[in-house]
């Protein structure tokens, strides 16, 4: 059976970090993998995707709509945007920050006021937390706001201790991976 | 053997090593700009360089592998249009040294101006197109691409897309071997193709492909039966990333995967057709197989039922299927359509908002070009009427003017794309008594795609100090009289020298100078706050489009401190002095 996992925020967030950690976990727990990442013009400001697989044998890098496993998110509504394409009753879990474009600023389009409320209308298995304000209180850092999400999205995925491990030692700088760990361990309890 | 988790672009660059290329040049293009950054990493083996243009990348890579080493050419699909003349005479005059060109398409159009099928180049230079469908496969394939080179003396085109280039896949990774001496053997019948000799040529190439499309039957690393689980029902013909889709989405078929797909492999697709009682050619973009395919007398279902138009993601993949079959397919909710968008913008503190602020004052055309600054077309700033291609930005503006469009005409180009093709463009505006008045909007480096070097910064791609070659002395030397150097973060002096080059009755080069912002990696001054005493909600600070400056609703803009730069335009245009240097902490 092949793991589907998907990615979403803004540029900027993270993303890409994220789904290399993902990747080298599944990677260290004997799993062929595949990722997918949306660069170039999406960089500044739009919505980035990545898309993770892992299994027996993967091809295709590419998620068929309606068949993830998991669903990341790193800003509210692009959980919204994104949420058919995790299976129905799926975990998703979405980090509780607005991040406002521009199209709000300029006055075309408006920001939903009643995001909490939509996201427990979409997904049935949601763990919706404040990862930024968690970050602060508990690690004195807000860059530890992913890793957080991060522990909360490993705990839908079959992937061992040793290799979550393993993939944020590869991953993370020498000078966070103490951080990193800790979050990591913290946002599983969530 | 040691596996590592590649990007396609990784992978071609590592196999390309692996193979023993010695030479490679580029343009940056989106998705293909990854390739030479990463092949730079083995520089005390292989020379690199970004070329100014596509054109000039393949020349130097044609001359190279003239000499009897390996070269590699990496660039996008359209500067494959840029380096399609030095392509259409190398398939005759041949190479030594293997010469394989990537080029990297980009369906669904995630970071590009068309949608086209570099196969159909392949068609009309003769040369062969291998497709990746993976990085996995990237790496192998190269190396392949490479040895069908030389043994044929013909470029090879290598085709990825998008979602080849840019998706991560454990490759095996392997050592280097032997890579060439440059020698060049003078062969003036083989090399020299004036019409005596290049008739000849012209031969050649005609048996080279009958002998290729033999060879291509034959390859079974290349071209390979992908088994499904049931035995002789549908055979799905297909190539590069989509068939591996298919793997997904038809596990019972059979599918013939092309990975070296022109010339056609005929004896493999008829002895493929022959063994399953339905065929169908499952193809992203142009229906090139095909068409081919039914020549052959082989009935096939096809573009009656695949897209023609967008990448062929598995969702469009599912919905083929459901029409093949008569399955009834309900597709997922599409997002709902109340969520605000979020379209790429200019950066905050990106000094291209300068320029396109204040042109906003005026009531000119303005014909842009491929960069960042292409961003500067959106709302609010909403400052760019036309674009058409590398250096486009320029010549087009001569065409206006010319035609007698009464309003003054401004063409931008960005500093890479003024060395690209802007020169050109430029030097028709002056030798042909144009009136444009033209900006290079300079912030030192290609940015769109990653922040690479070109020949004004001063820096090579192999990381060493060089000339840094001036778009003033250049225009200067092409006749322009009128050129004036402005700094974009001053929005007044921007609006004034426009407003005295528009007046004149000859051509004016502006040049507006300043980095980009994430390439200094440091913010351009304080951070910025607005005092909602003294903010009477005008909103004229939301004109600038500027991602730092939020409002929701009807509330009083605000300045995000996480994102502001410290530009000052904010603080420039606010006309009730709201805006001042965000106070300590």
């Amino acid at each position: 059976m092949i793991k589907n996992i998907i990615l979403v925020g803004v540029g900027g967030q993270g993303i890409l970090l994220a789904a290399r950690i993902i990747a080298s976990a599944a990677g260290h727990a004997g799993y062929d993998v595949t990722t997918n990442e949306i660069h170039g013009m999406a960089q500044r400001g739009g919505s980035v995707t990545a898309q993770i697989r892992y299994g027996e044998v993967v091809h295709s890098p590419l998620i068929l709509e309606g068949t993830a496993d998991v669903l990341g998110a790193l800003e509210q509504v692009e959980a919204l945007r994104y949420a058919a394409w995790l299976k129905p009753g799926a975990l998703a879990a979405v980090s509780a920050e607005s991040i406002i474009p521009v199209t709000v600023s300029s006055g075309r389009a408006s920001y939903p006021g009643d995001v909490e409320t939509r996201l427990r209308e979409c997904f049935s298995n949601l763990k919706y937390l404040d990862c930024a304000g968690i970050a602060a209180q508990k690690f004195g850092n807000p860059r530890a706001a992913n890793t957080i999400l991060l522990g909360a999205l490993a705990n839908g995925l079959d992937l061992p201790e040793p290799a979550w491990r393993a993939a944020i030692d590869e991953c993370v700088k020498p000078q966070f991976r103490e951080l990193n760990r800790r979050a990591f361990e913290y946002g599983r309890t969530l | 053997m040691e596996k590592q988790l590649l990007s396609g672009n990784e992978a071609i660059a590592r196999g390309a090593w692996e193979a023993g290329v010695k030479v490679a040049a580029g343009y940056p293009g989106t998705p293909s700009t990854e390739i030479l950054e990463n092949l730079v990493r083995f520089k005390q083996d292989v020379y690199c360089e970004w070329a100014p243009n596509e054109k000039v990348a393949l020349e130097m890579a044609a001359g190279a592998a003239l000499t009897g080493v390996r070269a590699l050419v990496t660039m996008k699909h359209v500067g494959l249009n840029v380096a399609a003349d030095p392509l259409m005479t190398l398939s005759y005059i041949g190479i030594v040294g293997g010469l394989v060109i990537v080029a990297a398409d980009d369906p669904g159009m995630h970071s590009s101006q068309t949608e086209q099928d570099t196969r159909q180049y392949a068609r009309l230079a003769k040369v062969p197109v291998f497709e990746p469908g993976n990085a996995r496969e990237a790496s192998a394939f190269i190396r392949r691409a490479f040895e069908i080179s030389e043994k044929y003396r013909t470029p090879v085109i290598f085709r990825t897309t998008t979602s080849v280039s840019h998706s991560r896949a454990l490759v095996e990774v392997g050592a280097r071997t032997g890579a060439g001496t440059a020698n060049f053997e003078k062969n003036p019948p083989q090399f020299v193709p004036i019409p005596v000799w290049g008739r000849k040529l012209r031969v050649r190439v005609e048996e080279r492909v009958a002998e290729q499309a033999a060879e291509a039957s034959r390859a079974a690393d290349l071209n390979f039966v992908l088994r499904g689980t049931e035995r002789g029902g549908l055979g799905i013909i297909s190539s590069g990333l989509t068939a591996l889709h298919c793997t997904d989405i038809f596990p019972e078929a059979d599918i013939l995967k092309l990975g070296w797909s022109w010339p056609f492999p005929d004896e493999l697709i008829r002895r493929f057709a022959a063994e399953h009682e339905s065929v169908a050619v499952i193809e992203e973009a142009d229906p090139i197989l095909e068409e081919h395919v039914k020549s052959l007398g082989i009935d096939c279902r096809g573009k009656d039922v695949v897209p023609r138009v967008g990448e062929l993601v598995p969702l469009k993949l599912r919905e083929v299927r459901a029409k093949l079959f008569g399955e009834s397919f309900a597709p997922p909710q599409p997002p709902p359509e109340d969520l605000p968008g979020r379209p790429p913008i200019l950066c905050a503190g990106c000094p291209h908002r300068g320029v396109f602020y204040a042109l906003g004052k005026f009531d000119v055309i303005v014909t842009g070009d491929i960069g960042c600054y292409s961003l500067g077309v959106f709302p609010p700033l909403s400052r760019t009427d036309v674009i058409l291609c590398m250096g486009g930005g320029f010549s087009m503006s001569q065409g206006m003017v010319k035609a007698g469009e009464k309003r003054p005409v401004v063409g931008i180009v960005g500093d890479s794309t003024f060395f690209h093709s802007g020169i050109t463009g430029l030097l028709d505006i002056v030798y042909n008594k144009g009136n444009s008045t033209l900006i290079v909007v300079d912030n030192r480096t290609t940015a769109m795609t990653g922040h690479q070097d070109h020949p004004g910064t001063g820096r090579t791609l192999m990381g060493e100090p060089t000339a840094a070659a001036s778009i003033e002395k250049i225009a200067e030397a092409c006749g322009m009289k009128r050129i004036r150097v402005v700094d974009p973060y001053r929005l007044d002096e921007v609006a004034a020298v426009l407003k005295e080059e528009l007046a004149a009755d000859e051509p004016s080069l502006i040049i507006s100078r300043a980095p980009c912002l994430l390439k200094e990696r440091k913010p351009v001054g304080p951070v910025q706050e607005i005092d909602h005493e003294a903010c009477r909600n005008c909103r004229s600070c939301l004109k600038l489009g500027c991602p730092a400056i939020e409002s929701s609703g009807k509330s009083k803009p605000a300045i995000n401190a996480q994102l502001c730069a410290g530009c000052d335009m904010c603080r420039q245009v606010c006309r009730f002095t709201a805006i001042h240097e965000k106070s300590c902490c």
